[in-house]
């Protein structure tokens, strides 16, 4: 059983990811943020689901999308917001900015730009897990789109082959980009791809965050022990476009009104009431949390500097 | 000193890092029961087990990013990518993510990691199996490249390069792995980014790499016969690549022939070429030439009328001098 501080915990870290993107598109659509960014919004259930079973040492890799997952294995929303303003107090000291926030002090081995780059980088943390004898283990999380990518099928083969401490984590929003999963795969379940590799796949409602966390405590747990690596594909709904500013003209509005239907965030929400866990006036004073934490974000990374510009040839190389 | 085959030394200096850290370890295609396609890796497994020696499915873009996920934790992976040619399948992991990881994350990773793969042509190995590309990676800020041309450099780049906390391309020659050479007994290092003066000349300078280097030193004898003596540099590092060794040499003799076995057009030849103009554009009594393969794929058939010779050299450096 979950207790109840977990639970709450959980909500809040939904919550949080939710009014951080709704913030983030606000400020991109006012030109604050450079570059481009793509919202995990409809999401939150997975990564806060997965995180959740995770212990500070294990490691994560994430996608262009992946300021849920950051935010769920524990970035700080100062230095986060930084990094997505390209400033000097930012994780990666603006270098990497959205789409590639990584932290070494929280295991975050990266976010990536390169759909399915990240698959077999996690390979590599898993494998250092049991080269030296600890248990940490390594959530991989991808789209359905990177799991049509070759390094996707060479990754769970070799994961497979040495039992490596590794979850496949498919974030299944039904788009790849801006083309929808009946034109990219043939197949019904991404995680009967697991059947190739000789490994577990699980398919689950991935809108549903304790449906999520049960599953991916027993895929964690599994890798944990040693058993090796499982697919678990987690069933959720993209709400906006594949970047901010995509007007998603593909999309027809019936399919997006579906689409927010699932709202996860919703639905725990009525799950706690139901437990008796929240209430509704819990849910106001953290709205109020939650935004005064953001104001106090944005405000930090306006007033962290841009590096200067002479700092842009550091870092190419290591001269430790 | 003893006298060791290249593919020796190259062995010799994986097992003594092995033996020297336990973060070392060996990963790529054949590497453990086999020993390697070229034997690289022969007695390794035996040496020090399965945990440290992984042979691998054919997948070379999953194995060289589970190599770069391992030198994030501190492991010091050294891949063998069986032939040059074949990181072109594992070029997303090389270019967008090894080379980019410290760079991006604001220095926060160390990569200490090598890559070694034999180019070249000289086996009738065909156009997929022959290539020199190390201009492609040198473009790359973010890895270092080297091309060993003796036994000697084989074993003391790559020691250097597995103990360097940057990504390392460790470019070998297959045609040169039967070459033998002197090294001593006691263990060496050759410094990343050091270019070698093999032979001193006073009339022409010429920076070659890999086989190249050889082909120079045969085309030095053949030229001095005639009277001419050429200045020969092994640039051993295409990046970083040491410009102070060729700018002092040209500045001596005031002329510069570049021979590489790669395609000359866009090459390290070119850049060196461009390097040289830049700078010290007032020391040259002669155009910068460059001899390299034709702008052609490497034919199975028709390798001897492809591969750039000493006869080449011979020529490139008359022709420097006759200006």
């Amino acid at each position: 059983m979950i207790g109840k501080d977990a639970l709450l915990e959980m909500f809040y870290l939904m919550v949080k990811i939710r009014r951080v993107e709704e913030r983030l598109l606000d400020l991109f659509a006012q030109g604050k943020i450079p570059g481009f960014i793509h919202v995990s919004i409809g999401q939150e259930a997975v990564p806060v689901g997965v995180c959740s079973c995770l212990k500070p040492g294990d490691f994560i890799s994430t996608t262009h999308r992946g300021h849920g997952h950051a935010l769920a294995k524990g970035a700080d929303l100062k230095r986060f917001m930084a990094e997505i303003f390209g400033r000097r107090d930012g994780y990666c000291r603006g270098r990497g900015g959205s789409m590639h926030v990584a932290s070494s002090e929280l295991g975050l081995i990266g976010s990536n730009g390169i759909v399915g780059g990240g698959i077999p980088i996690s390979l590599g943390t898993a494998f250092a897990s049991v080269y030296k004898g600890n248990d940490r283990v390594t959530v991989s999380f991808f789209g359905d789109g990177a799991s049509n990518e070759g390094t996707f099928h060479e990754s769970l083969n070799l994961a497979a082959l040495w039992d490596l401490p590794v979850v496949f984590c498919c974030e299944n929003n039904e788009w790849a980009e801006f083309t929808p999963k009946s034109v990219h795969m043939r197949i019904e379940k991404i995680s009967e791809r697991a059947t190739s590799y000789g490994i577990p796949g699980v398919t689950v409602d991935g809108d549903d965050v304790l449906s999520v966390l049960e599953e991916a405590a027993r895929a964690i747990a599994r890798a944990r022990k040693g058993e090796g690596p499982t697919l678990l594909e987690c069933k959720t709904h993209r709400w906006f476009g594949h970047f901010a500013g995509d007007a998603q003209k593909y999309r027809s509005s019936k399919e997006i009104e579906e689409a927010k239907g699932f709202d996860p965030l919703l639905r725990f929400q009525e799950t706690l009431f139901k437990l008796g866990t929240l209430k509704p006036e819990d849910v106001e004073r953290l709205e109020l949390k939650v935004r005064s934490e953001i104001d106090e974000a944005v405000a930090f990374a306006l007033n962290s500097p841009i590096p200067a510009d002479e700092s842009l040839l550091e870092d190419v190389y290591s001269t430790d | 000193m003893r006298e060791v085959r290249y593919i020796r030394a190259v062995t010799e200096a994986l097992r003594e890092e092995m033996a020297r850290d336990k973060m070392v370890f060996i990963i790529g295609e054949d590497v453990g029961l086999s020993g390697g396609s070229f034997s690289a890796t022969r007695g390794l497994l035996e040496e020090f087990g399965e945990r440290r020696v992984k042979d691998t499915p054919i997948s070379e873009a999953a194995i060289t990013g589970l190599a770069l996920g391992a030198a994030t934790q501190g492991l010091r992976p050294v891949l063998e990518i069986m032939f040059m040619d074949f990181l072109t399948v594992c070029m997303d992991q090389i270019v967008n993510q090894i080379a980019k990881t410290r760079y991006m994350s604001g220095g926060q990773y160390q990569l200490p990691l090598v890559i070694r793969t034999p180019c070249g042509g000289g086996l009738n190995a065909g156009p997929q199996h022959s290539q020199c590309l190390e201009s492609w990676f040198a473009h790359v800020p973010g890895l270092k490249v080297v091309m060993p041309a003796t036994p000697y450099d084989a074993k003391g780049l790559l020691k250097a390069a597995i103990r360097d906390d940057n990504p390392v391309l460790v470019v070998e020659n297959k045609a040169l792995y039967g070459t033998k050479g002197e090294i001593p007994e006691e263990e060496y290092l050759v410094p990343l980014g050091k270019a070698e003066v093999k032979r001193e000349g006073r009339d022409v300078t010429v920076v070659a790499t890999s086989r190249m280097v050889h082909e120079a030193m045969e085309a030095a004898g053949t030229l001095s016969k005639e009277g001419t003596e050429i200045e020969v540099i092994d640039l051993r590092s295409i990046s970083p690549l040491d410009k102070e060794t060729i700018f002092r040499s040209v500045e001596k003799t005031t002329r510069l022939v570049v021979a590489h076995e790669a395609v000359k057009a866009f090459g390290v030849g070119a850049e060196i070429s461009a390097l040289v103009s830049e700078e010290m554009i007032d020391c040259l009594d002669g155009p910068i030439l460059r001899v390299g393969a034709p702008f052609a794929p490497v034919p199975y058939n028709l390798e001897n009328a492809y591969l750039p010779r000493s006869t080449d050299v011979v020529k490139a450096v008359k022709r420097s001098l006759a200006y």
